[in-house]
Formats: structure tokens, sequence, C-alpha cells
């Protein structure tokens, strides 16, 4: 059904990366009548290929290429080979996320401004703001089918959320609902309702849960203006003597080098080979890589404020039934200083499987503390912080040209430190995540580290100035007109809030803006 | 309740012996058995009593006592390799040097968890004991024939998810 596009057709928009964002922009434009080659370095995987096992469904869909993480934080340490937990595979990590769908607060989109300046943090406003944004957030919740908007039910409250609202209200918290989740609570897109079944992040078996890889990528596949090239990785973008660029070489599937000639080029490969396929795309004309004249490309990496809040209680919870994170406590997102840092937190149902519990819930701990933890798991229940970290110009992606990959490309490094705002708002959170469970009744809470990033975001950053961001408030890279940044890696800063919907949000609004520019001639 | 399925091991690997005296791990030519002898494991590659203490380290470092040994035996058995042997009976054999420097005859012979674990504790930043215990997180528990000691049901796609059953069912709280 989809359009095979000549490898010479230079009238194709070819996007790298097929998930939240790329996935999303691939569909925009094929309903528009615009041809694309997207290029995926993954297989593809559909609801009936998912598997139901925490270290099987690993194997089959995480990105486990070399990587190298350093720095201050406790992940360097703990798994220093894995700075993060995103999907290879047609879909990318929306095969894996559990599916909160919340939109940016007001404020967030002007970190500076309402935050003020914080040392050591280079904190910045979006070009955007909440006004702009509505109508795109509008649309996104529409595609994905968000609870608790346009009309959509809540989702039913499981056990682990029946533990969080109980012990949040009687501490005195006011929002605590099951979420705005892209996972149907009712029929909806032609996909059926939550089954309750668990594994979220293991691939959706139901198809409830919005992904691109059977929601966005068949619908622009049937235009006949989408070609998806799966295990086809990229390696470098290539551009002429004016500074455009022209085309992508990759590595097929079966590692032969290839190359797609483009009108434009959209980098959606995830917050880390996003600025590394920039890097590693480096010429006599853009010896820094591409689109870095700033000197921003991969600097600004945030990965929130994260960490969990397991707590035994003294009968069954069974937290890993029914949806992992249809549960969230809003109260404390909110900005106010007067808690000792800046920005907000979100309080997120979470369980893991037992296999899972015991890799991440104190990484290198071992002895009779740990395993009577563990001899608690059916009795846990749990919840996950995600919050606003600062971005910080050291915290970066780079290349190590030493350490190169199966293709022989160098190998991302991601450096990472926390900053005392993040520090500070992580022990506020552990404090009140533990004061919830313990007003319903837990015995012993383990206030659990951070595991490899799902969110990563911010390497590529927005701005208005072409000093001080890569890209402007479209995505496009402000050096090279016809390349943009269509994931997370845009982010300016990164709000309180899982970042998913604003990345589908901004791949609409990316997608109008491009076909607008080509039917004008501009692009 | 016999929560244990063999499936998944060979007869080679594991053999269902009639019930003995308990005790320690019993060790013979070229096999360890547990002190139930409900089971046993064959060696090729390692010295039957370096699997016997391989097996007993494990246990020591995720001490579950509801766990049979045969657990902790499958969760270490991907050691008794020809590749691997050389590497692990090195560090069995300063396991029982620091045993006995800790005046027990060997790792063995310490015969309280904690006398093993103190020794546990002065060799757990070496490579022996990281890349034991690393493998060890995934290869117990990672064994389906565990989850049911700790409550957890694993896949629920194959009976439907728990929307009929029991996604809410928390009555006590």
């Amino acid at each position: 059904m989809a359009a095979p596009f000549s490898k010479t057709d230079d009238s194709v928009v070819v996007i790298i990366g097929t998930g939240a964002g790329g996935g999303t922009l691939a569909n925009e434009l094929a309903q528009k009548g615009i041809s694309v080659v997207a290029l995926e370095a993954g297989g593809r995987y559909l609801p009936e290929d998912y598997v139901n096992d925490e270290w099987a469904s690993f194997a089959q869909l995480a990105w486990l290429d070399t990587r190298r993480s350093d720095g201050s934080f406790r992940l360097a340490r703990d798994f220093a080979g894995l700075p993060s937990w995103i999907v290879k595979a047609v879909g990318g990590t929306t095969t894996h996320w559990a599916g909160a769908s919340l939109r940016f607060q007001d404020h967030e989109w002007k970190a500076l401004t309402n935050y003020g300046r914080v040392e050591g943090a280079s904190l910045l406003d979006w070009p955007l703001d909440a006004a702009e944004m509505d109508p795109w957030y509008t649309l996104a919740e529409a595609k994905m089918g968000v609870t608790r908007t346009n009309g959509q039910p809540g989702l039913p409250g499981n056990t682990n959320f029946l533990v969080l609202e109980k012990g949040a209200k009687a501490v005195g918290y006011k929002e605590v609902h099951t979420g705005r989740m892209a996972i149907n609570s009712i029929e909806y897109g032609g996909r059926q309702a939550c089954q309750q079944t668990g594994f979220c992040f293991q691939g959706c078996k139901w198809g409830a849960k919005w992904s691109t890889a059977y929601t966005e990528i068949p619908l622009g596949e049937e235009t006949g203006n989408l070609e998806v090239r799966e295990r086809c990785h990229a390696a470098r973008i290539e551009h002429d003597d004016k500074g455009r660029v022209t085309g992508v070489v990759y590595f097929d599937a079966s590692g032969v080098e290839q190359r797609q000639a483009a009108r434009i080029v959209c980098v959606a490969g995830n917050t880390i080979e996003s600025p590394r396929l920039l890097l590693n795309s480096a010429s006599s004309m853009f010896p820094d890589g591409l689109a870095n004249s700033s000197g921003q490309v991969g600097r600004n990496y945030m990965r929130h404020v994260t960490g969990s809040v397991y707590s035994i209680f003294e009968r069954p919870v069974r937290m890993w039934r029914g949806t992992t994170m249809a549960g969230i406590m809003q109260d404390e997102a909110r900005h106010d200083p007067s808690r000792g840092f800046v920005g907000g937190y979100e309080l997120e149902t979470l369980s893991l499987g037992l296999p899972f519990m015991a890799a991440f819930l104190d990484p290198g701990a071992w002895g009779r503390e740990f395993t009577s933890a563990i001899d608690g798991y059916e009795n846990m229940a749990g919840m996950w912080i995600v919050g606003e970290d600062m971005p910080q110009e050291t915290n970066r992606v780079t290349v190590d040209t030493a350490v190169v990959d199966q293709f022989g490309l160098p190998t991302p490094v991601v450096h990472y430190d926390d900053h005392p705002n993040d520090v500070a708002m992580r022990d506020h959170a552990y404090e009140r995540g533990i004061a919830i469970h313990r007003a319903a009744g837990a015995v012993r809470s383990l206030p659990t580290p951070p595991y490899p990033s799902t969110h990563n975001i911010g390497t590529n950053r927005m701005s208005d100035n072409p000093r001080d961001g890569v890209v402007n408030r479209w995505g496009q890279t402000h050096d090279i007109p016809n390349l943009f940044v269509s994931d997370g890696s845009q982010f300016t800063t990164g709000a309180a809030e899982n970042p998913t919907l604003t990345i589908v949000a901004l791949a609409i609004r990316q997608a109008d803006h491009i076909a607008r520019e080509m039917g004008a001639g501009n692009l | 309740m016999n929560r244990i399925d063999r499936a998944g091991m060979t007869r080679r690997e594991l053999l269902a012996r009639s019930v003995a005296a308990g005790g320690s791990l019993l060790v013979g030519a070229s096999w360890v058995t547990g002190r139930s002898a409900a089971w046993a494991l064959e060696v090729t590659a390692l010295k039957p009593g370096t699997m016997a203490t391989l097996v007993q380290m494990a246990r020591d470092i995720y001490p579950h006592d509801r766990i049979p040994d045969d657990r902790y035996a499958v969760a270490v058995k991907g050691y008794d390799t020809a590749d691997k042997a050389p590497a692990v009976e090195a560090g069995i054999a300063a396991l029982d040097a620091a045993a006995q420097g800790q005046g027990h005859p060997s790792y063995l012979g310490a015969r309280w968890e904690a006398e093993r674990v103190a020794v546990l504790r002065g060799i757990e930043k070496g490579e022996f004991f990281r890349t034991i215990r690393a493998g060890l997180v995934t290869d117990l528990y990672n064994q389906k024939e565990i989850w049911p000691l700790f409550g957890y049901e694993g896949e629920s796609f194959s009976h439907g998810g728990y929307i009929d059953r029991g996604f809410n069912d928390i009555a006590w709280l």
C-alpha cells in the first residue's frame, strides 16, 4: 500500500524516527498529500507481537545500542551503559510509554520569567505559550483519545490508584484522579477499551493505548504518501554548498549504506539520537555538526526529576493489576518556591513486575534488607515522581569518536549532574509520597532511585534567538531552513508533565507549518 | 502446594531424587544435590564443591527462605561452562580464603548467615561478587517458577486482563 519512493526522489520529506514526534508528523504530512519517507532504526511490532514479560519485552523492544552515561547522578553508577529506557521499533517509545497525557501548565511555558534566574541553570522562556498551543493540544488529545478530554470518561481506578487516592485525600490533597490518559476508557478510534491487563510498558496487547505503531503509521501508509523503511539506521545528513540539506545516508536492514534524497529532513530520533545524528553529520562547512552554530546541539539534556516511592502494606495490594499509570496527584505540580525549589512535580501511580522490581528497587543492594522488601511485593503500592528538572548547559549529549557502534558511527555519551533544585524537589516528593502511603496504612516505605530515562528532552532546544537555541518556534533549525527537529529534543524547558502529549501537539503544528511553507514555495 | 515447575530444565541438569536427610548441600563426584534431595545439579566444568558454594553464596546474596535451593542453582548454572569455570573457581577459592581469614573452615563452614554475609561484605566491591550479584538479580527473579511465592501473577492477557478479575479489589483499604 505504501508508496515506494525512489532513493533519488528529492521531492520527499525524510523523517528520521517514527515515535510520538516522527510518527505523528509522518501521518499528518501524508494526510496533506505530501510524500514522506520515514526511516526507522527498529523493526515493526504490533500488539500480537508484544510480550507481556518484562525482560523478554525489553530484549524485543529496547534501544540497546552502545551508549555511555557519566556525571554525578546515581544512574551513571547503576546503569552506566543504559542511560535511557526507550524503544527501537516502528512507533518508537509510544510502544512503551504509559499513556499519561498532561498539558503544560500555563506558567511552565515561561520558566525563566516565572521562576527567575536560578544559579547554574540555563532556564529560558519557550517562544510559545499556552494560548498558542491550546488548539494543537486539543487536536492531539482528540487524535490520542485522551481521557477526561473531549468527553472521554476517565479510566476506572485500580488497587494502586485507590491506595494513592485514599492516602492523598487523607493528607489533604484535592487533585487526585485516574489521570488524563491516551488509553481508551471506551472504544475509540477503532480501538477497544482498556482491559486492565497491566504491562502498559511492554506494548499494549489490546491496542487500547495510543501508539503511532498502529495508529498514525498505518493511517499514513493508507494514503499512499508514506513509506516507512524499517531497520534503517540514519548515519548522517548531507547538504549542498548552499548549506541546505539534500539527503540522508543510512544503513539498511542488511547493513548496506544507502542514501535517500530529500527536499526537507525532519529529525525525530529521540533526545539522545537526534543530537548525535546532527553531531555525526559534521562537515567542512559545519565542522561542529549541523545546525550547531549556537553550540547548543546536545546541551540542556533533561530527564525530569524522577524517583519512586514503593510502600508495603499489611495486606495485599497487587499493584501490577490494571493500568500501570492511571492515577495522579497534582497538588504539588504548582510553582511554589516556599517549598525550597522552583517548578513542581506530579505523583503518578506506577508498578513494576517482580523481575524489574528486583532490578530497579535499589540497584546493587543485596541481603535481608533488600529481600525482605521483595518478600512484601504482593502488598506493595507504588508511585512515580515526575517533576521539572533544571536545564543545565553542561548536562549534554556528546559523541565519542573512540567508541563506535555496529555501523562504525561515533556513539553517544550522556552527561548529567543533578542540580540542587532537582535534589530539593526529589527530597520533597519522597517525603510527600511516603506521607501519602503512610496515611493509607503503609508499614514500610522504599524511596527508590530514578530508572533509566524514558523522558529524554531538551538537547536541541527551541528559542527565538539563534544564539541560544537550535530551532525556532516551528522546530526549524536556525541554521538550515529545510532541516527540522520534530521530537522532544526541541523542548526549551521540561515542565512537570510527561512529554508525549506536547511532542504530539508540536508535531501536528509543525506539519501544518511545513505544508503551508511548501505550498508558499518557501521550502 | 508444589510451586516448582521444572519445565525448561533438562533431565541432565535436574534429576529428581527421593527424600534424604537435611543439612547442607551434598556433593558427589560430578553433582550437587539439595538439602531435601529433591533436586540435583550435574556439573560439567565446575567442581561440585564450587557449585555448592556458589549456590549458598547466591542464597546469601538474595535470601528468600521460601525459595528452594534448586531455583538458586538454576540461577547460577550458567557459570558451569568451560570458559567461565576458571574465573568462578578462582572467585570461590578467594571466597573460601576470605572465610578462613575470618576464622571459618570455609565459606560453607560458616554456619550462620550473618557470618557468611560478613565474608561477602569483605568482597562485595570486587569483580567476582559484582558479576555474580548482577547476573543473579536477573536470573533468579526472572524465573516464573518463583513468582507465585511473591504473589506475582505475571501476564494476564491470556486471561482477558483483570477487568473482570479484581483490578480494583482491595476491600481492606
